[in-house]
């Protein structure tokens, strides 16, 4: 094995440019696929990084009634043989009409962490300046900082003012912007003919521009007061300890509660399967400088072994198997791929750390004010599988015709 | 040295070859190379074959030195009968028991004139790296070149290079040595001087030659002269 791989080393550094050229591209290939990953999968962690931290990992909502429909099958003689029950349609009723038990029988799945009561309402918010319509958000503060990232999200004022204030709002951003509101200000909401005056707590940001531009949290109580609604409530909102079970969990919530439940996966359906889409396209379009980077190592190998086939001749005569020779071009392969990977890890990591300090301002899915990379070892374990897979099988082919070079017919060609 | 007759070898023979034959081409191009041709050669003799070319010396060589498949025949090497042998087995016996030089010396050029001669060694994994460095030193001294044991092949001059592939022909000890044409590339002094040193380090190990030469001065110095015509011994000496 050491001899072949001398045998290997010395080949390749006989073709020291064309292998530089092959070794570029799988390291670029390998380094970029890195980087693309990173960026597509570190806006998309950090996405739903904002939604768990804005809506929950679970929504509870509408309670529906389920009606089943039992099939029945029969014999040849017509008598029953058994039967299945279907559900053949749902009736929905708005909201949850007993959020207290609800709550309770939910916080009973061990990978619940939080349950949040809210109570919405459409309203319009008047300021100093002008009015915007927007929506109400009835919280119970603590139950709702379990669940969300409310307390992460305050841009300008107090989350204690709020607490303590019972006439306190946090208003989104957006909406701050539109109606000039700052901390102190007050504002005025109405909601079907009665307008009641609030004070504003605090701003914050949820990165969401449909959010920030619509939402106002206050107390439940409040809410409750202004929306005319002294029980039930729009939806629970629902933290889990491990979100990607959400689906799952909330197929059993729906099972066991009679209550639709929506798991972040399906609520963001859209926008996860367009990050999905860049991360392939990225993926794809990077994987196109590998193929090309292969193509140049199959070159190189077929060409080291139509100039070889003498040295072929007389490491078989000399007692090489076709073996030895398969990986003796194998060989080249690999310690090119390995280079390459090694060089395509560094460049891939120092190529992701040179993009993350980029300022670029992104509002509307998510707020940030510069490129969010993630790094992940299966970014780079599937960059080196890629570029495994493009010059394993680049290699094999020349390799497999080295070996199958017949010694007498080389030697005597060359003799002639 | 004898023509042999079928069966398996005696003792003291190092090779023996019987009835073996040989085509070449395909279809109206096939020719019969080879036509049942049968040779023993012992240990610590040199025997050449000669005759024109394409009268099937090389392809006889080839086969002795298990390069190439006889269509029918036996070849006996160390009490076995290789002709239809494995690949793999094949490869082995070459590895261990044959050594080959041949009119082009085709050294490895990205190795040095040492490494060269340990190529063989290393495959046979006998010996320790630093037995096998001394071996190829011993080797490459024997044939003169022990000042330029690290120069590169392509370094060489053509006669150096031959010598070279002496001394790696004679790396594993083997048994036989096959040389085809191995003076063909060089001049009047150089072919003289390869001889001496093959037939030389050859009779000292008692190894069996067999070379294959158009060189009537080398073939009149073999112990045994075997012409060759149309694929069949015609007379012996």
């Amino acid at each position: 094995m050491l001899t072949n791989l001398k045998i290997a080393l010395r080949f390749l550094l006989a073709k020291r440019r064309s292998m530089m050229m092959s070794l570029a591209g799988i390291a670029f290939g390998t380094g970029f696929i890195i980087l693309t990953q990173a960026i597509t999968t570190g806006f998309q962690e950090f996405f739903i990084r904002t939604i768990l931290g804005t809506d929950g990992a679970l929504r509870v909502e509408d309670k529906f009634q389920a009606t089943v429909v039992n099939l029945s099958a029969i014999d040849a003689e017509g008598r029953y043989a058994g039967g299945v029950e279907v559900e053949s349609n749902r009736k929905y009723q708005e909201g949850v009409a007993e959020p207290g038990r609800l709550t309770d029988a939910i916080k009973r799945f061990p990978d619940v962490g939080g349950v949040s009561e809210v109570l919405r309402g459409n309203v319009s918010i008047q300021s100093a300046t002008r009015e915007e319509s927007g929506q109400v958000y009835g919280i119970e503060l603590e139950n709702h900082m379990a669940v969300s990232d409310i307390g992460r999200q305050l841009v300008v004022g107090s989350m204690d003012d709020f607490r303590k204030a019972p006439s306190g709002v946090l208003v989104g951003s957006a909406l701050a912007n539109r109606l000039r509101l700052r901390p102190g200000n007050s504002v005025l909401i109405a909601h079907g003919g009665q307008s009641t005056r609030y004070r504003v707590s605090a701003i914050y940001e949820t990165g969401i521009r449909d959010i920030d531009k619509v939402r106002v949290f206050m107390h439940l109580g409040e809410a409750r007061v202004l929306l005319r609604k002294p029980h039930g409530a729009s939806y629970l909102q629902v933290g889990l300890k491990n979100p990607d079970r959400a689906p799952e969990i909330a197929r059993q919530i729906e099972r066991i509660a009679s209550h639709r439940a929506a798991s972040w996966q399906e609520r963001e359906k859209v926008w996860l399967d367009v990050f999905r889409f860049f991360r392939i396209l990225a993926a794809i379009t990077v994987f196109t400088i590998i193929v090309v980077s292969g193509l140049g190592m199959f070159n190189t190998l077929a060409m080291i072994v139509m100039e070889k086939t003498r040295e072929i001749a007389i490491l078989r005569s000399m007692g090489y198997t076709r073996a030895d020779i398969a990986l003796v071009f194998m060989l080249q392969g690999g310690l090119v791929l390995a280079a390459g990977i090694a060089l395509g890890w560094l460049l891939g990591a120092l190529g992701t750390w040179g993009v993350s300090s980029v300022p670029v301002s992104v509002r509307g899915i998510f707020s940030t004010d510069h490129i969010v990379v993630a790094w992940d070892c299966a970014h780079y374990a599937g960059a080196a599988l890629a570029a495994s897979v493009v010059v394993l099988i680049a290699s094999w082919l020349p390799a497999r015709r080295a070996a199958l070079l017949e010694p007498a017919a080389i030697i005597r060609g060359a003799s002639q | 040295m004898n023509i042999a007759a079928p069966g398996t070898p005696v003792a003291n023979e190092a090779i023996r070859c019987v009835r073996l034959t040989r085509h070449l081409g395909a279809g109206d191009a096939r020719v019969q190379v080879l036509r049942e041709v049968s040779l023993a050669v012992e240990p610590g003799t040199v025997s050449a074959i000669v005759g024109p070319s394409g009268c099937g010396k090389s392809t006889l060589l080839y086969l002795l030195g298990l390069l190439d498949r006889p269509d029918g025949g036996e070849i006996w090497i160390a009490n076995e009968n290789l002709a239809q042998a494995g690949d793999e087995k094949r490869t082995q016996v070459r590895n261990e028991h044959i050594g080959f030089v041949f009119q082009f010396h085709f050294l490895l050029p990205e190795f040095s004139a040492l490494e060269n001669v340990m190529l063989p060694m290393r495959k046979l994994g006998r010996a320790t790296p630093a037995q096998m460095t001394a071996r190829a030193a011993q080797l490459l001294d024997a044939v003169g070149l022990g000042e330029k044991t690290r120069r590169l092949a392509n370094q060489l001059s053509g006669g150096e290079q031959q010598r070279v592939a002496i001394a790696r022909a004679l790396a594993n000890q083997p048994s036989i040595i096959l040389a085809d044409e191995p003076t063909g590339n060089l001049d009047v002094k150089n072919s003289a001087m390869v001889f001496e040193l093959l037939t030389r380090l050859a009779k000292e190990n008692g190894q069996a030659i067999i070379l294959v030469t158009h060189n009537p001065d080398i073939a009149g110095r073999c112990d045994f002269l075997h012409p060759m015509r149309d694929g069949v011994f015609v007379k012996k000496r």
